[in-house]
């Protein structure tokens, strides 16, 4: 009885490999509230105060497309001298759409030599990054980034 | 176990600009997270950084969540004179760690 036999085999095969993919499955899929627009906007706010942001003066380097939003390399340069009476005071970086809008605040001085720094960040989903500087006269200045993520950070289980 | 990377150049001219890479080893856990018994998997990460050059703080940054695990971070600073980076993590649960490179600035 040949054909029973192939048939219970790939019956066997096929249950296998659904057990596997209901394995890889997360029992509990979880989406962490998001930060909002309003969120980011406030926490800028909670940064600059009333002063206005203008664009220009900041590079933010990141990949336009990133396949793990678990780490992210970015860099951000300020065109700015860094001389005793002109120069960068602080960086500051923000986030659309991780559970909470912050992502680092930097801290730099004269004595810096460049304003520029180099971390790696999570990104939760495919969304704009916002860098501001603020320099030695309290302006602010900012520029912002689109970024796909392909695998989301902060929704994987824990094992 | 915590641990760190530090990397400093040795020597450097005086008035050159150097590059000052940390990594500090930390799980950062985000507290966004949950176990499959849908338990919240408490936040734990590095909230601070700091680097004391010769006892004067240079360069500090305030960390969230956002970061990822293991906190690379890189900046710049100007060599002044020969002595010590003093680098400073600190985090939830009582985390705190240091480091420290020496230079020698011609």
């Amino acid at each position: 009885m040949p054909q029973p036999r192939h048939s219970s085999r790939r019956q066997f095969l096929s249950l296998a490999g659904g057990a596997a993919v209901l394995g890889a499955v997360p029992v509990v899929t979880l989406r962490p509230a998001e930060a909002t627009p309003a969120m980011l906007a406030s926490a800028i706010r909670n940064v600059v105060g009333e002063a206005a942001v203008r664009t220009g003066k900041v590079k933010l380097d990141i990949p336009p497309l990133v396949e793990n939003g678990n780490t992210v390399p970015m860099t951000v340069s300020v065109a700015n001298p860094m001389t005793a009476d002109n120069y960068v005071k602080s960086i500051h970086v923000f986030n659309e759409k991780n559970p909470q809008p912050n992502i680092g605040n930097f801290y730099l001085g004269p004595h810096a030599g460049r304003a520029q720094v180099s971390t790696r960040i999570r990104l939760a989903d495919s969304q704009k990054v916002v860098a501001i500087a603020r320099l030695s006269d309290d302006t602010f200045w900012s520029v912002s980034v689109d970024v796909v993520v392909t695998l989301a950070a902060c929704t994987e289980e824990v094992i | 176990m915590p641990s760190a990377l530090i990397n400093v150049p040795r020597t450097a001219k005086r008035g050159d600009i150097i590059e000052i890479k940390t990594l500090m080893s930390h799980i950062m856990e985000t507290g966004y997270r949950h176990l499959a018994s849908g338990e919240v998997v408490p936040r734990d990460i590095i909230t601070s950084f700091s680097c004391r050059y010769n006892g004067t703080e240079i360069f500090r940054a305030d960390l969230f969540q956002a970061i990822a695990a293991n906190p690379f971070i890189t900046f710049f600073t100007t060599a002044t004179e020969s002595g010590k980076f003093e680098f400073e993590w600190i985090g939830d649960k009582g985390f705190s760690e240091t480091a420290s490179a020496s230079i020698i600035v011609e």
